[in-house]
């Protein structure tokens, strides 16, 4: 049980980390003209964050270690 | 080659093999084989959220808006991450209760209601039906497109007469399409395995198609992403499309769209049904929270350099950007890849009319027109009739008449907006589920009058903002509804209702519409407390993940008849499915045949969420009413039931406590047993040497008395020798005895202690004076090492004298007669004070130096002669420099004589303790 | 001929009063002082009874009876048993290891005397 609410744990602070990088102010930050690698800098952030974060969800719903967890208990 | 003719066989192909696999994947889900239990397949159908909308109109948004297209799939993204929670409790809840729509789950949620599922289908229909018209005019542009090729006509507004429009056409032929894929039979839990596979491989061509696109444009027309921007970014009308925008309605926009598009991916009818209703397995939910947002992404990542290729390709050409996607491989004569980018975007299409209308109809027919019917007392009370064909009908009837409406929608409003435009406006519609979906899951206050308030706000608002203004656009309503507000009342305008200015169209109304729908939500929910029926299934909703919670059998009393129910529900899913499953529910609960069915509650039950599964679980209720006679609970009743369930639920977990507990205290009891045992032991073997010492003594005396009692005629010189051994065991006897009280004493704390400052230089000589005929006795040499003077200690004088001259007497008696040397030493430092009696004895071992200090335990067998004493000297010593906070103790190896050791902490707070 | 008695105690006092009363009995005694003597004493002197205390240093009586008894050339050795240590469970051992008698310390001249007697018949 305490395991399997760790892993809810994880995605809710997946869910808060993505709500901050997707929106104002952090997204200001990047809302300018500049560019990354040749592509626009907001666009290359935008697409970079959201690797990320789907990286980040993967990487915690599919560990190897929490196998046998079950994630139909992450809200129980 | 791109003949319309051409065309049309090659959409007709592609749906041709889409209803094999569908076919297909009802023949295996019969067989017990599920294609679609795999969660790549799960994370593929819920794709079915890319719609023409993304296919084309993304583009088209880009092309306007630069990564402002991006919010639609940001949402979902981040609403995925808590899929863990939300989408798991409403799976679970669904498949609980046999819920089958959106419409269901909230009735249901709130005591089975059927005006409140009535009201939600009406909301989903009129909010989805732009949406529809949206897939359908996508579709009707891309085959005018490219049926004018090669020529690049871009569409024009105007419509030809209804017969003469291709959109009507593909109306008609979506329809039929989806009343095949649908509505082949009637499944108690409306799961559509084929429709799934189906719409799994959709989503497969259309990412092929669209990446196919992606390619050919960024590497075909130009050289790579990177070229793109550079050309982009030079011209200053272009550059603008790389930011989100400037000023805070750009980013009040863009988290509007997020939050509106994280709601629809959860509470859009379709969304709903591949999520919730097709789910084969909770476990396919792990991978579908990263692989559907895996998909978003990949789909999205052309999007903008195909827009900023477009307008720089068609640059003056005034070519409708939502058309890129078509037109560029089209210009550039690639007509196969502008083939297969039609049949993606009829994939895109097909997929989601497939499945909204599918849902919709569902819930057209389970709320709407299903309640209706049975209030005519003719149908119900027929009960011989055999409904499950009029079920069908009214489905099949339902699909046509949602998609004929689409169309219309299509031609009042269709032109009015871009594709993405109508799409939110369908998106806002259903936000408004939210408040009562996501309330009903973890608010138990929440009330049928509630939602239904909340809906009806909510909707009205929605209404009033967003969708008379789209008719208003189209001309069908006066303009100045829009410019002046309705009877020239400014405070009314549709866009800036109650003035509130700065906001685009979808913020604004999801502003106001939220406010509303909560507000009276919470409000209305907040006027009564929730009635039985509520709280019962509020209870079920709320607790949906926790592991016991009551069943809906518990929560019903009353009296039926076995056959009329298997009747009943045979009259919905037909005579023969109805036995089948109550044969089988026969056969869990160990009864040879359906015949022997007793109409109990849990009967009822089942009968009911059989019937749930087809018409719906307000339906249900009502169709189950008509032939059981139900005793209505109270409320109090029904809070006792789900009272007791929760203190099931609490008992069960303090009984694993308890057990825990008892499990620790047996283990504690069992480890004080073997204590208390150990002591026994120590106790009894005391007691035994204790018997011993004082034996052997009594024997001697005892024998020799005897024979100096028997024999009055012993020679003197024996005589002598007898009466000095019986003294001098009667000695040796008085000592220990005086030393086993003097224990017992010392131990039971009933000692006295005279307590003085002690010069312990004093103690050590008056000792060595007391002790000094045994030395001279056997020529031990005793040397002194003492200092000076020593700080004075506070003590008993007369108990450390014990102390010391027991180790002087237990020294001389090991050392060897004549060569024995014994050294006394005393010596201070700032903290203690220590007393060494170092001999040249024999020694003693390793094992026996600690224990030497118990009780009666003597030195080992190693000793070649038994010592004389009486084996509690050293053990009273110790208790002695203990009681005085000390310690003593042995250094001494075989051969090397031994050291025997005390320290007295000069300040110590023992020796004031017995006073 | 007199019989041969080997009392082996280490209680000195207990040794001179046992062997004053045995030697007054007539009989020719000998004395061990440990559990490894006495046994060396059993084998060299082969007595006719062995009085036998249990608590000694080096080899208990236990110990020393059980070997006395495991040696077909010592059959004819009697053992009584002394000790000062009277629980049942003790005598109980005594027996069980093949004493032929036991006596709990301190006992009365007579009846040891008696028994000893009775042992030599």
């Amino acid at each position: 049980m305490q395991r399997s609410t760790l892993t809810g744990q994880r995605l809710v602070a997946v869910f808060l980390i993505g709500f901050v990088l997707f929106n104002y102010p952090v997204l200001s930050l990047f809302d300018r003209t500049a560019t990354l690698f040749g592509l626009p800098l907001v666009f290359a952030y935008l697409f970079l964050v959201w690797a990320g974060l789907i990286l980040l969800m993967a990487w915690v719903v599919e560990r190897r270690g929490d196998r046998a967890e079950r994630l139909d208990r992450a809200g129980g | 080659m791109l003949q319309g003719p051409v065309v049309i066989a090659v959409s007709f192909l592609y749906l041709a093999l889409l209803f094999a696999v569908a076919y297909w994947g009802d023949k295996r889900a019969d067989a017990g084989r599920s294609i679609i239990s795999n969660p790549t397949i799960y994370a593929l159908s819920m794709a079915v959220y890319c719609t023409t909308w993304t296919y084309y109109g993304s583009v088209g948004r880009a092309a306007v808006t630069g990564v402002g297209f991006l919010p639609i799939y940001l949402g979902p993204t981040l609403v995925m991450t808590l899929g863990g929670f939300l989408l798991l409790k409403m799976i679970r809840t669904a498949k609980a209760n046999r819920i089958t729509s959106i419409a269901d789950f909230i009735a249901s949620r709130y005591g089975k209601s059927q005006l409140l599922g009535g009201l939600v289908t009406v909301i989903a229909v009129v909010g989805i039906v732009p949406y529809i018209s949206l897939q359908l005019k996508a579709v009707a542009i891309s085959y005018d497109l490219i049926a004018g090729y090669p020529a690049l006509v871009s569409p024009t507004g105007g419509h030809g007469p209804i017969l003469a429009d291709t959109t009507f056409y593909i109306a008609l032929i979506l329809a039929a399409f989806t009343i095949l894929f649908g509505t082949r039979h009637l499944d108690a839990t409306e799961r559509h395995e084929g429709m799934v596979a189906a719409v799994a491989l959709e989503s497969v061509v259309k990412l092929l198609a669209f990446g196919a696109v992606g390619l050919f444009v960024t590497f075909g027309l130009y050289n790579g992403v990177g070229d793109i921007f550079e050309r982009a970014m030079a011209d200053p009308q272009l550059a603008q499309l790389t930011a989100v925008a400037s000023g805070s309605r750009g980013y009040a926009t863009w988290f509007s769209l997020t939050l509106l598009a994280g709601l629809a991916i959860l509470f859009l009818p379709r969304q709903f049904q591949v999520t919730v209703v097709e789910n084969v397995s909770e476990a396919h939910l792990k991978r579908a929270i990263w692989l559907f947002p895996l998909y978003l992404l990949l789909i999205n990542l052309f999007v903008l350099p195909i827009a900023l290729g477009g307008l720089m390709h068609f640059s003056g050409q005034g070519m409708n950007a939502d058309t890129f996607v078509l037109t560029l491989p089209m210009s550039a004569q690639h007509e196969w890849l502008a083939l297969l980018v039609f049949v993606g975007g009829l994939s895109a299409a097909t997929g989601m009319v497939i499945v909204e209308t599918i849902a919709l109809s569902t819930m057209v027919c389970n709320d709407l027109v299903m309640p209706l019917l049975l209030r005519t007392k003719r149908l119900a009370l027929n009960a011989e009739r055999d409904l499950s064909g009029l079920l069908l009908s009214i489905r099949r009837g339902a699909i046509l008449v949602i998609l004929l409406l689409g169309y219309l929608y299509f031609r009042l409003a269709g032109d009015a907006y871009a594709l993405v435009g109508i799409g939110l406006i369908s998106f806002s519609a259903v936000a408004q589920f939210a408040p009562a979906m996501i309330g009903g899951m973890y608010w138990r206050g929440g009330t049928r009058n509630g939602a239904l308030a909340g809906l009806l706000a909510g909707f009205v608002v929605w209404g009033y903002t967003l969708l008379l203004p789209s008719f208003s656009k189209s001309g069908w309503f006066p303009a100045s509804f829009l410019s002046e507000g309705p009877f020239g009342i400014e405070l009314l305008k549709p866009h800036q209702l109650f003035g509130l200015t700065g906001l685009d169209d979808i913020s604004h109304c999801l502003f106001w519409s939220f406010a509303a729908n909560i507000g009276a939500y919470v409000f209305v929910s907040l006027l009564r407390a929730p009635t039985a029926a509520e709280a019962s299934q509020a209870t079920q909703f709320v607790d949906a993940l926790k592991t016991t919670r009551p069943v809906g059998s518990a929560l019903w009393r009353g009296s039926a008849d076995a056959a009329d129910l298997v009747a009943l529900v045979g009259r919905f899913l037909g005579p023969a499915r109805a036995q089948t499953a109550f044969a089988s529910y026969a056969r869990r609960h160990g009864l040879a045949d359906a015949e022997r069915l007793e109409a109990d509650a849990d009967l009822v039950h089942y009968a009911e969420s059989l019937l749930a599964g087809a018409i719906g679980s307000a339906s249900a209720r009502a169709m189950v009413a008509s032939v059981a006679k139900e005793e209505p609970l109270s409320l109090p009743e029904v809070m006792n039931i789900l009272d007791e369930a929760s203190q099931l639920r609490t008992y069960s977990r303090e009984l694993e406590r308890k057990s825990r507990e008892l499990e620790a205290a047996t283990g504690e009891l069992k480890a004080a047993n073997d204590r208390l045992l150990e002591v026994d032991r120590l106790k009894d073997d005391f007691m035994a040497s204790v018997s011993h010492e004082l034996r052997t003594p009594l024997t001697s005396i005892r024998a020799f008395s005897e024979i100096l009692r028997d024999d009055p005629k012993t020679a003197l010189p024996d005589r002598e020798r007898f009466l000095g051994i019986i003294v001098s065991e009667t000695e040796r006897l008085t000592r220990l005895v005086n030393q086993i009280l003097d224990m017992a004493k010392i131990e039971s704390g009933n000692a006295e202690w005279l307590v003085d400052e002690v010069d312990m230089n004093a103690v050590v000589e008056q000792s060595v004076a007391t002790t000094s005929q045994l030395f001279r006795d056997k020529g031990v040499v005793l040397s002194l090492d003492l200092a000076d003077s020593v700080p004075l200690i506070r003590a008993d004088q007369d108990r450390l004298m014990q102390v010391v001259i027991n180790l002087l007497s237990n020294a001389v008696k090991f050392v060897p007669v004549n060569a024995g040397r014994v050294t006394v030493r005393l010596a201070a430092d700032a903290e203690s004070l220590k007393v060494s009696v170092t001999d040249n004895g024999p020694g003693i071992r390793r094992e026996d130096q600690k224990v030497i200090f118990d009780r009666f335990r003597q030195g080992g067998d190693a000793m070649t002669s038994k010592p004389t004493g009486t084996g509690l000297g050293l053990p009273i010593s110790l208790k002695i420099v203990e009681y005085f906070g000390g310690r003593l103790w042995v250094e001494s190896e075989p051969g090397q004589g031994a050291s025997f050791i005390f320290t007295l902490p000069l300040h110590n707070q023992e020796n004031g303790k017995s006073e | 001929m007199s019989k041969k008695i080997l009392i082996a105690d280490d209680e000195q006092n207990i040794v001179i009063s046992v062997e004053f009363l045995m030697k007054r009995e007539g009989y020719e005694v000998t004395v061990a002082a440990d559990g490894e003597e006495a046994l060396a004493r059993i084998r060299a002197e082969k007595p006719d009874l062995v009085l036998l205390d249990v608590m000694m240093p080096k080899k208990n009586g236990f110990d020393v009876c059980q070997e006395v008894r495991a040696d077909a050339a010592l059959a004819g050795v009697r053992i009584l048993m002394l000790t000062a240590r009277g629980r049942e469970t003790e005598v109980a051992k005594g027996i069980a290891l093949g004493a032929d008698g036991y006596m709990t310390k301190p006992f009365s001249t007579k009846d040891l005397v008696d028994k000893v007697r009775d042992l030599l018949v």
